[in-house]
């Protein structure tokens, strides 16, 4: 088998076993990247230097017995709204096409120690706002199973580049299904842990009551080894939890007896597409095959989930995304009178419109005589959306069902319609209102081939019941396949490297 | 003016915390220091960094709580101020709104005309700004974020003063209670302590309040009581012209002596406040509760009744030094190394408080450590130096700390006790002054003074008067017989 | 409803957030924010009276660091990214007016 298709937790082994140099990942990687790129666009920024340079210190530390985690020697990519010191980071945005942090996010700092080698920052929606990664100032990236359609979003150039064996892992950000859904249209698998089980430190924020780091990988196996890596107890981040039973790869048992799943109704029902009822339906069947409980149940509230968590997300994004203001870092527009006139040409030029509209949207609803009838409402939405899985988790140990409600859709047809993309989101804000982990992975592949992804959430501190699941499922599963790779370019003259403003760093270390 | 107007008052006042760091982050928050170097990613708002509460600051603010007799809260939060402005990194200010720390206190006040309460609405924490500097030559401004994320304690009063007296014995009242504590040393002139006046007039014996304007920019209780004057015929010449007040904020200019509005289109005056999803509550129970009010130090009142029954000192001398924790503090400690009450309530109340008024200082910058004051009153007491030559030394130390026994070795200020040294002297003195000698042979008590001047200055001043006195005495006396 | 966003609204709305717009973009805002708040108004429909607005998804509280020193001089790595700089301050236009 070729070295690419191995995964994460295989391709360490054979480095730790002296097999392969953890060099020759890295070049393979850069090899593949050098392929793909022109199609896919999975990144913004290509690390080639400083990968093949930490490989080789990688190697020498595994040479000399001091590393030997399930990570080490192995290539990731890093989304670009999480921090790398000394390398480029610009959200998908024209607003921060030139901003080099001077730290790195924990999240990075734990892979680092653990001996992964980043490769570089892959493409998203601009500051994660978006579903399709077509919100990205340097360009969409392309699903691998099908280059006319989006690879989901926010996190679509993470799991692309999974996909497109661009990468053995990568970590994405969870906002409101940021992780989930992309790995969902790519087929691949992503975890969006408890919120506080990695430490936001470094992500750039857009709704911080929300967002949370996860990874995203060929299999549960990766994922769970990965997530085990970035999980920490950070004093740097207030929100940060101190929790025990991290060990997430002790749950890569294959045991579902007795274990007991709701399928909520309000998740099957209207607005779902068929294929992808009847692949989490037989998902269904087949855990229940291994000896699960699944019955059907009534959650409730669903359809308030959207509406709260925009209002949130929104209004938290709007202050969040005050600080880039062309004073500190990031865009300044070149001509402007005053200050005031700075901040708004720098922002309106800066900004996408995606990005203006969330802002505004969250501006309003934070803006006085309007707080108690939005903001502080969806807060209470939310309390009431809290409970209500509480009341599902004193019956339940797992929420089962889809990840989307459809397969991936075609390049351009999303943005068209921005509030029917939001209600593409149903199935995975919850859980951020929550809290809860949730896993995404793949179920099956609709009638045009294209795969579809089963969601699993847990009860807050429940990712080992999740990822217990997820694993028996995968090996009822069997293998799922790979899409067929291209190379070359897309026709639509796009080179081999990606040439977006933050795309010309490419290959550079900056 | 027909009418007569009653002025309302109340004031926001903020207080730099004593804290080693910053509110939500590790940097130093000392004042001073050259432009950011004082900063880390989190004080400078850069992307994806987080900020994490200074233990310390909580304890103050409850400290400062208890002392103004606030209730503090069980449950409190923090939530973002959003505005745009430069000196302010993330253009959100994390304060509190909804949940502030400390509310409903109060202070008493002592004025001419008696004591009253002021009340405190409510006492929170928040993070204080950049500083901007204006570059005339190029038309811009330079921002420094060495102050950026200081912590600062804003307590807002009920609008219960009338007067700039009144308001200057309240914000008086408020620095000694908080200097006490060591929260904040509370210097106007320095921005550790800074008021905003709210101001509105209404006619006397009318029941609802006249609209208020806020003044910013009050660094000096010359400034305050001006500028309290200022608005207030402002606002009464207004209304008597038959004009409205409108509710602003106005920056007084103490140069020119008048306030003026600080409106701009692009201020819309809606900061947005909502929870800073960033901190987590506060959550203090009882238990903490009682070991933080079982910290609390001992106040003026407590303090005077103590020194009664511990010092023999005057009342006088008590209340002058607990007016000051610091020379308070000196006091104590200093008397707890050398005893001697009386001796170093006179080194306070003569040398030290002279030298203050000379050199303008406040009791707050006094140089000079117990340790030093209190081995001086040893080597007096033990006759090591005379009193004039200790009077130097004390210059010497309020001046540098200078250690006593150091200075006089260096300066060779010791008491000469060879006696025949000084019988020379006093031979030589007798000699060269016969006209002295014999009016105290006559019966001129005062010409005595003058030998011993004399003799001192033979000795270099390294004498003991007391035994050069004697000694002429004797001496003259012998002489006599 | 959904007049509630109209031009007056979008102008504040600007002066908030700091946006400029042009006069199509504006159009866009109106019709995109009326749109998505009058979709989110559904919440309306829930009773909420009596329940405690939740702000952090679960009781993490009384989180905090010691006053200690945790860092030197860290001035070149915040200013490196400054889009214009003098003297060591980030150098913005003119803040006061006059
Ligand atoms: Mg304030
Ligand atoms: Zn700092």
């Amino acid at each position: 088998m070729e070295l690419l298709e191995w995964t994460a937790l295989e391709l360490s082994a054979k480095i730790k076993t002296g097999e392969i140099k953890a060099r020759d990942a890295v070049l393979a990687a850069l090899e593949r990247i050098e392929a793909g790129e022109g199609i896919y666009h999975c990144y913004i920024t290509v690390d080639a230097e400083g990968a093949l340079r930490r490989a080789e210190e990688v190697q020498r530390r595994m040479d000399g017995g001091e590393l030997s985690g399930p990570l080490s020697g192995v290539p990731v990519a890093v989304k670009d709204n999480i921090c790398t010191e000394g390398l480029l980071t610009t959200c998908a945005s024209k607003m921060l096409g030139n901003f080099v942090p001077a730290y790195s996010a924990e999240a990075v700092r734990r892979l680092e120690e653990a001996g992964a080698v980043i490769l570089g920052k892959t493409n998203m929606d601009e500051f994660a706002m978006g579903s399709t990664t077509e919100t990205s100032a340097y360009g969409e990236t392309r699903n691998p199973w099908d280059i006319g359609r989006v690879p989901g979003g926010s996190s679509g150039g993470s799991a692309a580049a999974v996909a497109a064996e661009e990468c053995f892992l990568a970590l994405g950000s969870d906002t409101g299904g940021s992780i989930r859904q992309p790995a969902a249209f790519c087929g691949v698998v992503g975890i969006k842990p408890t919120y506080g089980t990695v430490s936001r430190y470094g992500l750039v924020a857009y709704g911080s009551s929300l967002d949370q780091i996860g990874p995203i990988g060929r299999n549960v196996s990766d994922c769970a080894a990965m997530l085990e890596v970035i999980t920490s107890y950070d004093k740097k981040d207030s929100t940060s939890i101190n929790r025990e039973d991290t060990d997430f790869t002790a749950a890569l048992t294959d045991d579902v007896e007795g274990m007991r799943i709701g399928l909520p109704k309000d998740y099957m029902g209207d607005g779902l597409d068929r294929e992808v009822r009847e692949a989490v339906l037989e998902a269904a069947n087949v855990l229940a095959g291994r000896g699960a409980l699944v019955e059907e149940f009534d959650l409730g509230l669903a359809e308030y989930a959207i509406p709260a968590y925009y209002t949130i997300a929104s209004a938290e994004a709007s202050s969040n995304l005050e600080r880039f203001d062309g004073v500190k870092y990031g865009y300044r527009a070149a001509e402007y009178e005053g200050l005031h006139s700075m901040y708004k040409r720098s922002r309106s030029e800066g900004f996408g419109p995606e990005v203006k509209r969330r802002i505004m949207l969250g501006s309003f609803v934070l803006s006085s005589g309007y707080y108690d009838a939005y903001y502080l409402k969806a807060l209470k939405v939310k309390a009431l959306i809290k409970k209500a899985f509480d009341e599902a988790f004193a019956k339940y140990d797992l929420i089962l069902g889809p990840a989307a409600p459809t397969t991936a859709p075609v390049l351009g047809e999303s943005l068209a319609d921005p509030l029917q993309m939001y209600l593409g989101d149903i199935y995975t804000v919850s859980a951020n209102l929550a809290g809860l982990p949730g896993i995404s992975i793949p179920c099956g592949k609709n009638s045009e081939g294209l795969p579809i992804g089963l969601q699993m959430m847990g009860d807050c501190f429940q990712e080992k019941k999740m990822i217990r699941a997820a694993y028996a499922y995968e090996k009822a599963r069997g293998t799922f396949g790979r899409p067929t790779l291209a190379s070359g370019t897309d026709g639509a003259g796009r080179g081999v490297c990606a040439e977006g403003e933050g795309g010309k760093k490419s290959g550079k270390t900056i | 003016m027909g009418k007569r107007y009653e002025t309302v008052i109340g004031l926001e006042v903020h207080v730099e915390l004593a804290t080693k760091t910053k509110i939500f982050c590790g940097c130093p928050a000392a004042f001073g220091g050259a432009p950011n170097t004082h900063v880390c990613p989190v004080c400078t708002g850069m992307p994806g960094t987080l900020p994490v509460l200074n233990k310390k600051v909580l304890e103050y603010a409850v400290a400062v709580g208890l002392a103004a007799n606030c209730k503090i809260s069980e449950y409190c939060k923090f939530d973002r101020k959003n505005y745009f402005y430069p000196d302010n990194p993330q253009n959100y200010q994390i304060s509190q709104l909804y949940l502030p720390i400390c509310t409903d206190g109060g202070v008493e006040i002592e004025t001419e005309a008696g004591k009253k309460t002021v009340g405190i609405h409510e006492i929170h924490m928040e993070e204080d700004a950049g500083k901007l500097i204006h570059d005339e030559w190029e038309d811009c401004s330079l921002v420094d974020y060495n102050r950026s994320g200081v912590p600062l304690l804003e307590i807002v009063s009920r609008p219960d003063m009338r007067n700039a007296e009144e308001v200057i014995a309240y914000l008086e009242k408020l620095r000694m209670m908080i200097q006490y504590l060591g929260a904040s040393d509370c210097k106007l002139q320095e921005g550790s302590m800074r008021a905003d006046v709210n101001l509105s007039v209404r006619e006397e014996g009318a029941e609802k309040y006249g609209t208020r304007t806020e003044m910013k920019n009050l660094n000096s209780f010359r400034a305050i009581r001006r500028a309290i004057e200022g608005e207030r015929e402002r606002q009464m010449e207004l209304l008597e012209a038959g004009g409205r007040v409108i509710q602003e904020t106005r920056r007084w200019d103490d140069n020119k002596g008048e306030s003026y509005a600080m409106r701009s289109k692009e201020d819309a005056k809606d900061y947005r406040y909502f929870p800073d999803p960033d901190l987590p509550p506060i959550v203090i129970d009882k238990a903490w509760l009682e070991e933080m009010k079982k910290a609390q130090p001992e106040f003026r009142p407590e303090k005077i009744k103590r020194y009664q029954k511990e010092y023999d000192i005057p009342d006088y001398d008590i209340e002058i030094i607990t007016a000051s924790k610091r020379m308070a503090d000196i006091f104590e400690e200093t008397v707890e190394r050398c005893g001697q009450p009386k001796k170093v309530s006179n080194w306070l109340m003569v040398e030290t408080l002279r030298l203050l008024k000379e050199n303008g200082m406040e009791p707050e910058d006094i140089r000079f450590s117990p340790e030093n004051l209190a081995k001086l009153i040893k080597m007096t007491d033990a006759k090591e130096i005379n009193s004039s030559v200790a009077k130097e030394v004390f210059e010497a130390m309020f001046d540098r700390n200078a250690d006593p026994e150091k200075y006089v070795e260096e300066q060779g200020l010791k008491t000469v006790n060879d006696e025949s040294a000084l019988r020379e002297a006093v031979e030589k003195v007798i000699a060269g002054n016969p006209k002295s000698v014999e009016d105290y042979r006559n019966g001129k008590e005062k010409a005595i003074g003058f030998l011993v001047g004399q003799t001192m200055k033979e000795m270099k001043g390294k004498a003991d008067p007391g035994e050069v006195n004697k000694l002429l005495r004797e001496w003259l006396q012998e002489m006599k017989e | 409803m959904e007049n509630r966003i109209n031009d007056e609204m979008i102008e504040h709305i600007g002066i908030l957030a700091k946006l400029e717009l042009s006069a199509k973009e504006r159009e866009q805002a109106k019709e995109d924010m009326g749109k998505m708040l009058g979709y989110i108004d559904k919440m309306e429909e829930l009773d909420t009276s009596g329940i405690e607005p939740l702000s952090h998804a679960f009781g993490i509280r009384n989180v905090f660091r010691e006053d200690e020193e945790a860092n030197g001089n860290m001035r070149e790595d915040v200013l490196k990214n400054a889009p214009e700089e003098k003297d060591g301050m980030f150098l913005v236009p003119r803040t006061f007016e006059g």
